[in-house]
């Protein structure tokens, strides 16, 4: 597995014409362009997040020149409850939700990788199904309403616990394991959870790390499950908080202890919060990154 | 009793692996047998599918219904036929809905399509290893945050306590506020899909760009083909299978346009400019009560999608591609 960072020699080719001064300063330019265009705006938030309000006011809104780095934002959003709970709910369901979701679908995909078996067919199909319709929000919706979710953490959970991509993704790359190595096992006696546990997961490390990494990131970025199902705002996962209270400036609900009141939220702590729902991304991304390699994307995509 | 049982089993287990079996030769009791193990394992997949896709995906019998789900419930409503889609069409917010969806698709399809593929040459053409590194990872990256803080961030650079406001103010001139224009809505949010996705979507082709044969460039070069000939000549017919794969794909999905990015800003631009099918769905079903109509509208675009997915695959494969479901 090679990653595609590595796959071109990082070095002209003999027949290779010298790229023109021009060329080379319009490539940079451009490459410098989309690299402020990503990683400007978080450094100016990141910024905002450290600055004092006094910086803030000085600089008119979000901070562009260092100017004393402060972290009473982050220590007045810890000191109140609700972002700290909400934080707190959101890590919660990410940890459990990417538990189950990638638990069901290993099991799930390891028994759907051997054609033939008994069912297999219609089993696969059901799977397969979820690609090509989606039974529409209000049909979920009152199913969840039905089996007494709403207001439960579940609700956050189950409806997305199953991403028919990722059962795929996981499939075709149980299915290019060596029959032979699993026949083998058999032969010595091996059940089929045994063959899963010993043998398959730990050949397919980085294909089940970047799974559980997408279900990872659905769970901590959801808002419309959390919006649907969570009337009670003590149960709000960090992105309804993000939602209220820094794209529409709202006063966090039931506000509690002290500090934040009902009164509009300052530039600095809006920032902080949006600086707390990027950083699992910004923790996961690196160590999953290597693993994103050509197999795969690309059997992902061609499913 | 036991030296029996071990006898009757050990040639059980020397016998071949199954897959020398031919599968159809064993009854579907021996199968069972055999695979129950894999049963057990489906299970718990099997249970969310059935809970929170199939059982749902039956409830659509309530776009038929006059449904009214304290009095009556799913199996006591009154069967009403094709009304609620009837007056669907006579809906002109549904109408929108559906104008707006399928102008989406259209302005993307011509803005946002294309910047992956560029982006993707630009990335290949990186003759610094690390550099090139760095600037992918940097550009995939915003793949991995949320519609909402997406939004967060732009209303920071552009909205009308923004960056760009703060900058103009700060130079005399007029603030803007270019997150509540519903004028240039299309434009936002297309600029939102190609900061969060467009690195993302490099990927595959630069995983095409990757696979192709460096010896052809050695050659064209030796012909005498400069740097746009060899783009011309062997790039861009390299990544043409992806290009037409992705693009039939695309217009099968046409009605999946994204949904939190148009639910988070509708109260800021309007219906008008952001109505789309999903949130038509939500706002007229879940938000005013009515669900069998909200129904009608999510079955309507499940079953318009089915068809234009079922399309797109035939156009794939009469193409010579996979698409999404050859497999299996």
């Amino acid at each position: 597995m090679t990653a595609l960072t590595r796959r071109k020699p990082a070095r002209l080719a003999p027949w290779e014409e010298r790229p023109s001064p021009a060329g080379q300063l319009g490539k940079g330019t451009l490459i410098t362009l989309i690299l402020v265009a990503v990683l400007g705006p978080l450094y100016t938030i990141v910024l905002t997040s450290l600055s004092s309000s006094a910086t803030v006011n000085r600089a008119g809104g979000l901070v562009l020149v260092p100017d004393g780095i402060t972290f009473e934002a982050y220590r007045q959003i810890f000191s109140d409850t609700v972002v700290s709970r909400a934080v707190l709910v959101s890590t919660g369901v990410t940890v459990v939700g990417t538990l189950i979701s990638a638990g069901v679908s290993v099991l799930g995909a390891y028994s759907l990788s051997r054609p033939g078996s008994f069912l297999h067919r219609p089993l696969l199909f059901s799977v397969l199904l979820m690609f090509v319709f989606f039974p529409g929000i209000i049909p979920v919706y009152l199913m969840v309403s039905g089996l007494g979710l709403k207001d439960s953490y579940w609700s956050l959970i189950l409806p997305t616990a199953v991403s028919a991509f990722n059962v795929v993704v996981l499939r075709s790359f149980f299915m290019n394991i060596p029959g032979e190595l699993l026949d083998s096992a058999r032969i010595d006696g091996a059940g089929e959870f045994r063959i899963l546990f010993r043998i398959v997961l730990p050949m397919s490390k980085a294909v089940t790390a970047v799974v559980a990494m997408f279900y990872a990131v659905g769970y901590w970025n959801a808002w419309f499950n959390a919006m649907l199902y969570m009337d009670d705002t003590r149960k709000w996962p960090l992105a309804l908080i993000l939602r209220q209270y820094v794209v529409d400036s709202n006063p966090l609900p039931a506000a509690t202890a002290g500090v934040t009141g009902d009164a509009p939220p300052t530039l600095a702590i809006k920032m902080a919060i949006v600086v707390i729902a990027v950083i699992p991304a910004l923790i996961m991304y690196p160590m999953v990154q290597r693993h994103f390699t050509k197999g795969v994307i690309v059997g992902a995509i061609k499913g | 009793m036991g030296a029996v049982t071990t006898r009757r089993r050990s040639p059980g287990r020397t016998t071949p692996p199954e897959t020398r079996t031919k599968p159809h030769d064993l009854t579907w009791r021996a199968k069972l047998r055999r695979d129950w193990p894999l049963l057990v394992m489906n299970l718990p997949m099997l249970l969310i599918v059935v809970a929170f896709w199939w059982v749902p995906a039956l409830g659509n019998v309530i776009a038929f219904q006059d449904y009214n789900p304290y009095t009556d419930g799913i199996l006591g409503s009154p069967i009403i036929g094709f009304t609620n889609f009837a007056l669907l069409f006579q809906d002109p917010q549904f109408i929108r809905a559906i104008t707006n969806t399928l102008s989406i698709t259209a302005f993307q399809l011509v803005f946002y399509f294309p910047v992956p593929i560029l982006l993707a040459l630009l990335l290949n053409s990186i003759v610094s290893a690390k550099l090139r590194a760095f600037v992918q990872g940097v550009v995939y990256m915003p793949f991995f945050f949320s519609w909402v803080l997406v939004i967060a961030v732009f209303q920071q650079m552009f909205g009308g306590a923004g960056l760009l406001a703060q900058t103009l103010r700060q130079h005399g001139h007029e603030g803007v506020d270019l997150m509540t224009n519903s004028d240039t809505f299309i434009l936002l949010l297309t600029s939102q899909t190609i900061w969060k996705d467009a690195g993302w979507g490099a990927i595959i082709f630069l995983a095409a760009l990757s696979t192709i044969d460096p010896n052809l460039y050695e050659a064209a070069a030796v012909d005498g083909a400069r740097r746009w000939r060899r783009m011309w000549h062997i790039t861009l017919p390299g990544l043409r299978p992806v290009i037409v794969l992705l693009l039939i794909l695309r217009l099968g999905d046409a009605l999946n346009v994204g949904f939190e990015q148009f639910m988070l800003q509708r109260s800021a631009v309007g219906s008008e400019a952001s109505e789309v099918f999903d949130t038509f769905v939500y706002w007229s079903g879940i938000r005013t009560g009515d669900l069998g109509y909200g129904a009608a509208a999510g079955l309507f675009k499940g079953v318009v999608g089915l068809l234009l997915i079922i399309a797109a695959n035939r156009v794939a494969h009469a193409f010579g591609e996979r698409g999404v479901y050859s497999r299996s």
